[in-house]
Order: C-alpha cells, then sequence, then structure tokens
C-alpha cells in the first residue's frame, strides 16, 4: 500500500541529511508505526509520500501511484494529519469539515459514518471557532477532517505529541476502529509505549531505519538477558550499579533500572541461550550489599521496545 | 527540612472559570517535585502565579520567601525556568547564550567567565563554545537550556516538560542533570507527560479540573490506588475529570 525505496533526503545543500536510503513496506490495512525521537526524519518521510516534498534520490508509492508522476491522485486517496495543527482557526468546526468536504468533492452526509464516533464528540461545539478549542478536540477535529473524503491511506504525524495519558489512550482507540474499517494507517510517535498498539513498527534515529518488525517480532530479537533492579533509593542505586564494572549497560525505568551485563552472549535474532546471556549479572547483588545498599532486588524481565530502542542505539 | 515553595488555598479565577482552585502544598529544599495533570487540569496557571508571572485571585504563596503578590521581581530573580520551546537563542553562540542569561541576572564579568567554564565543562561542550545554538542537536540544546536556567544559582528552577522529542537515551542524560542540581540543594519542580519521568520524582501532585486530587512520593500513590505504575494511577485519577482542553 506504501512503498519507499532507497529514498533520500537532505536540506541546506545537502549539508543535513533528514533520511538516508530509507526502504520501507506497508501492507494493506496495516497499522503500522514509525517510532522515533525528533529529527529522525519522521516528518520529511511523511511530506514525501503525501507529495508536499520532492525526494533527492530513490522512489516512492502509495495506494499504487507513484509519488512524482501521479501525485493528483494520490492527493485524492489520502488523509493527512500533520504534527501542526492546521486546519482554519477562525473557522468554527463544521466549517472546517464542510470545506475540507467540499475540497474533496464530497458532502459531510457520504461518509457521515466512518467519522460518527469521532465526530458526536465534539459536535456539541460545533459552531466554536477551531482556533478556541482545546488540544484534545482540536486533535478530533483534524483527524475529522483527514477522513471525510474516506481515504485509503491515512498518514498521522504526531497526532499524541504532547497530549496526557488519558486522551492518548482514546486516540489509539480511535485508530483501532479506524483500523478495523480497512483504512492503511501510517502513525507516527516518540513515545516508545505506544509502539505495541501497531501491527508492525520501523524505529527510526538520525535519517535511518534501525529495525522493521512486528513490536513482538523486535522485543524477541533483543539479543541479551534484561534484568530489572530495585531499591528504595533508585538514584544512589543508579550510581552504584554504574560502577560495577561486569555492567555492560544502565538506564532508569521508572522505579527500577534496567541492567545488561558484561560477558553475556550476543544472540545472532535465533533466540539465545539461557545460561550465555546472563554474563556477570551474579555478581552484582553482593557487589551492592558490600557497598551498603541492603534492600536490593533483581529479577529477569522481558525487554519492552524503548529497551531495545536503547540496544539498538548503541549499536 | 527547610521549605522553599509554600502554597495556601492558592487560587486563580478568570470570571466565572476557576482555573487553579485552593492549592496548598509544600516543596522542600532539594526535592525533585513532579507536577502532574491532564491537558486543562490547571498546570500552567499555577505555574505561572509561582514564577510570579500572574496574579493569584486569593490564597497565599511564598517562593524561595517572597510573597507572590509583593515581591514578584525577586521572585524573578531566585528562580530559573525552562521550558520545551527553549529560551536560547539560536543566532547566538554556546557561550553567548550563557554570556547573556548570566548578564541579564547581574552577574559580574569575572563570574561569569568562570561560570561558561565550568558550564560547558560540565557539559563536554568545550569544543563547542563557538557554535552557533542553531546547529546543536536537540539533546544538546535541552541540556545546555537547563544549564543556563539555573546559572545564576537559584533557589528554585521550574521545568515545563522538558523532555519532549528527544531519544530515550538523551531523556535520561537529561535526569542525570537533574539529578545532580538537586544534589547541589536545587528544587526541581517538574511537568512531564512521560510517567516513568513521574516515578524519579520525590514526590508527585496531580491536578485534576483544577485541584490537587492527590499528592505523595510514587510508591506512597502506586500503594494507595493499588496500581502497579504511575501511569494506572494518573489515568485513574485524570479519566474522572469533567474539563477537556488546554
Amino acid at each position: 500500500m506504501i512503498t519507499l525505496d532507497k529514498i533520500t533526503k537532505t536540506y541546506n545543500k545537502g549539508q543535513v541529511e533528514a533520511v538516508k536510503e530509507v526502504s520501507l513496506e506497508v501492507k494493506p490495512g496495516e497499522l503500522f508505526g514509525l517510532i522515533g525521537p525528533d529529527g529522525a526524519g519522521k516528518t520529511t518521510i511523511f511530506r514525501i509520500l503525501t507529495t508536499l516534498l520532492l525526494a533527492d534520490k530513490g522512489t516512492a508509492t502509495v495506494n499504487g501511484f507513484d509519488v512524482v508522476k501521479d501525485y493528483v491522485k494520490i492527493r485524492n486517496s489520502v488523509g493527512y494529519m500533520p504534527g501542526r495543527f492546521s486546519l482554519y482557526q477562525d473557522l468554527t468546526i463544521e466549517e472546517n469539515l464542510h470545506f475540507f468536504a467540499t475540497v474533496f468533492g464530497t458532502t459531510i452526509e457520504a461518509n457521515y459514518d466512518l467519522i460518527k464516533d469521532i465526530y458526536q464528540q465534539i459536535e456539541p461545539f460545533k459552531d466554536r471557532r477551531a482556533g478556541k478549542l482545546s488540544g484534545g478536540m482540536k486533535q478530533k477535529l483534524a483527524l475529522c477532517c483527514a477522513l471525510i473524503h474516506k481515504p485509503a491511506v491515512l498518514f498521522l504525524d504526531e497526532p499524541t505529541t504532547g497530549v496526557d495519558v488519558v486522551s492518548r489512550k482514546e486516540f489509539w482507540e480511535m485508530l483501532g476502529r479506524l483500523k478495523n474499517e480497512g483504512i492503511t494507517i501510517l502513525v507516527s510517535t516518540p513515545y516508545m509505549d505506544e509502539a505495541t498498539r501497531c501491527d508492525r513498527i520501523a524505529l527510526i534515529q538520525k535519517g535511518s531505519i534501525l529495525s522493521v518488525d512486528e513490536p513482538e517480532g523486535i522485543i524477541r530479537n533483543f539479543p541479551v538477558e534484561l534484568f530489572a533492579v530495585h531499591a528504595a533509593n533508585t538514584h544512589r542505586l543508579l550510581k552504584e550499579v554504574r560502577g560495577y564494572e561486569g555492567t555492560d549497560s544502565c538506564f532508569a525505568f521508572g522505579d527500577a533500572l534496567h541492567v545488561t551485563f558484561k560477558g553475556a552472549v550476543v544472540a545472532d535474532g535465533q533466540g539465545k541461550s539461557a545460561a550465555g546471556g546472563q554474563g556477570e549479572a551474579s555478581g552484582l547483588l553482593p557487589y551492592l550489599r558490600a557497598k551498603g545498599l541492603e534492600d536490593v532486588r533483581m529479577e529477569k524481565i522481558t525487554p519492552g521496545i524503548e529497551d531495545c530502542f536503547i540496544n539498538l542505539l548503541k549499536n | 527540612m527547610d521549605t522553599v515553595i509554600t502554597t495556601d488555598k492558592l487560587t486563580k479565577r478568570f470570571g466565572s472559570f476557576i482555573a487553579a482552585n485552593e492549592l496548598s502544598f509544600e516543596v522542600g529544599k532539594g526535592e525533585i517535585f513532579g507536577f502532574l495533570g491532564a491537558n486543562g487540569a490547571g498546570k500552567t496557571t499555577a505555574m505561572r502565579m509561582l514564577c510570579g508571572l500572574l496574579a493569584p485571585s486569593s490564597g497565599k504563596a511564598t517562593i524561595a520567601g517572597f510573597d507572590v503578590y509583593t515581591q514578584t521581581e525577586k521572585i524573578k530573580r531566585n528562580i530559573g525556568y525552562m521550558s520545551q520551546k527553549f529560551s536560547l537563542y539560536d543566532d547566538l553562540t554556546v557561550s553567548e547564550n550563557i554570556r547573556f542569561y548570566a548578564g541579564i541576572y547581574g552577574m559580574s564579568r569575572p563570574t561569569i567567565r568562570e561560570k561558561t567554564r565550568v558550564l560547558l565543562d560540565e557539559l563536554g561542550l568545550q569544543n563547542e563554545a563557538k557554535t552557533l545554538v542553531r546547529e546543536l542537536p536537540l539533546g544538546w540544546k535541552q541540556k545546555l537550556a537547563f544549564s543556563v536556567s539555573i546559572v545564576h544559582d537559584p533557589e528554585i528552577v521550574f521545568l515545563d516538560e522538558p523532555t519532549g522529542g528527544v531519544d530515550p537515551v538523551t531523556r535520561r542524560q537529561f535526569w542525570d542533570l537533574i539529578y545532580a542540581a538537586a544534589d547541589k540543594g536545587v528544587t526541581i519542580f517538574v511537568t512531564t507527560h512521560y510517567m516513568d519521568e513521574a516515578e524519579y520524582c520525590n514526590r508527585v501532585s496531580i491536578m485534576v479540573d483544577g485541584v490537587i486530587a492527590a499528592l505523595d512520593s510514587p510508591a506512597g500513590l502506586k500503594r494507595q490506588y493499588g496500581s502497579g505504575s504511575m501511569e494506572d494511577v494518573f489515568y485513574e485519577l485524570a479519566r474522572k475529570a469533567k474539563r477537556t482542553g488546554d
């Protein structure tokens, strides 16, 4: 449904490489996530796919159409919600929606079923100007406007950035329902915890793809065993664990530290041996107790996407 | 414990709308205090009052010992502030930015020179002193913005969503800086949408519809709400919100 083949894009006369030879494929009906921090190249990829920006090198297609030759056809068959709120601030909710329906040669009524669930939440305020809406309501209106012509592919660039946990959860539930309608969705996010909501994800950093797979697949490929270490004083614990010479990596994750150890056998992606993956783990607790940390606990855990991302950054 | 922020029924009304309703809490010296809430809960209004930028409608508050009604200029001199929209000047170099902010706070030239040296050292930016801030990666900008916000050794620094958008490793390096500042006795008042960062705070308050709905250590809150994570605690409280929006 979406293909990118060695897409490269530079800015400032080639000085800034925003996207470097990125190749990707998104299947029909898939909910696909581009996961990465600011500056990873997510927005550039969105702008190339929505025909708003020309790539320097490489080819890309959306819904079978070439992003350069068939750009008009693409514009008619995709919905795009940019990262920055881009609706008309001085039109009301209803006027914005009507405007976008008209531009695409359709009516609000024709595709009302698709947006009904979302639109009903903001309909009580339909006469309010878009500029006066709260962040959550703007987000819902922008989604309605991106959907009003029943697009085959939906592009959502960081729809949940800066949004609180409750609204984020609601938004992902909405995306799940749209996916069930058969719409292919490409969504980007800097929040690693949202990755598991996607069918497949690409982890991206500095213009390059680090890994593409189902979230479970990326987690399965974590090369060594990962341990969570707890103590009442996490800050002190962090200093001490970093001081242990068998520690390979150590990062705070909420109220625990996630630690990998030196000497662990790196798996080749085909699964790992239980004995070899631990490395020098067994020496840590005695080391910490000798340092006066009495209340420490350690257990083996399954990595999350954020652990995998950190690990991939290391290489 | 010395307290550096004390509020007593601090309230802000905009017409009939009560943005912040009778906020009462204390923050101790060197504490890392997480100030959480859903969009529209009243966090920004509360922060603006605490920074001396917005006059309260009623209630009391002292910041670093100064009154939020009558001593706002003294408050501004004794606090630092950093938001996600950095206040650094893109077309000044790293050292020019430091000199600019230190100058605004009235520091002497020899002190500024010494501060600049120490700060560049701590950040490992010695070779970037003459680089335009525009050319720095986002993560470096964030670290620099934080260091500049405490260049005048304030008692308290307010961080408004300081870690948005950076990669997971950079985000954690930023927290190392926060811990280091807190160890030196700087009080940290921080808002965030990352719930794992709420766990890094000594205590956390959660605002819902203009009031402080919960305030305790992360462990205490999790116990009280029978939740495994701060995300669950937050969700439990914030989903009851009636207000929508920012």
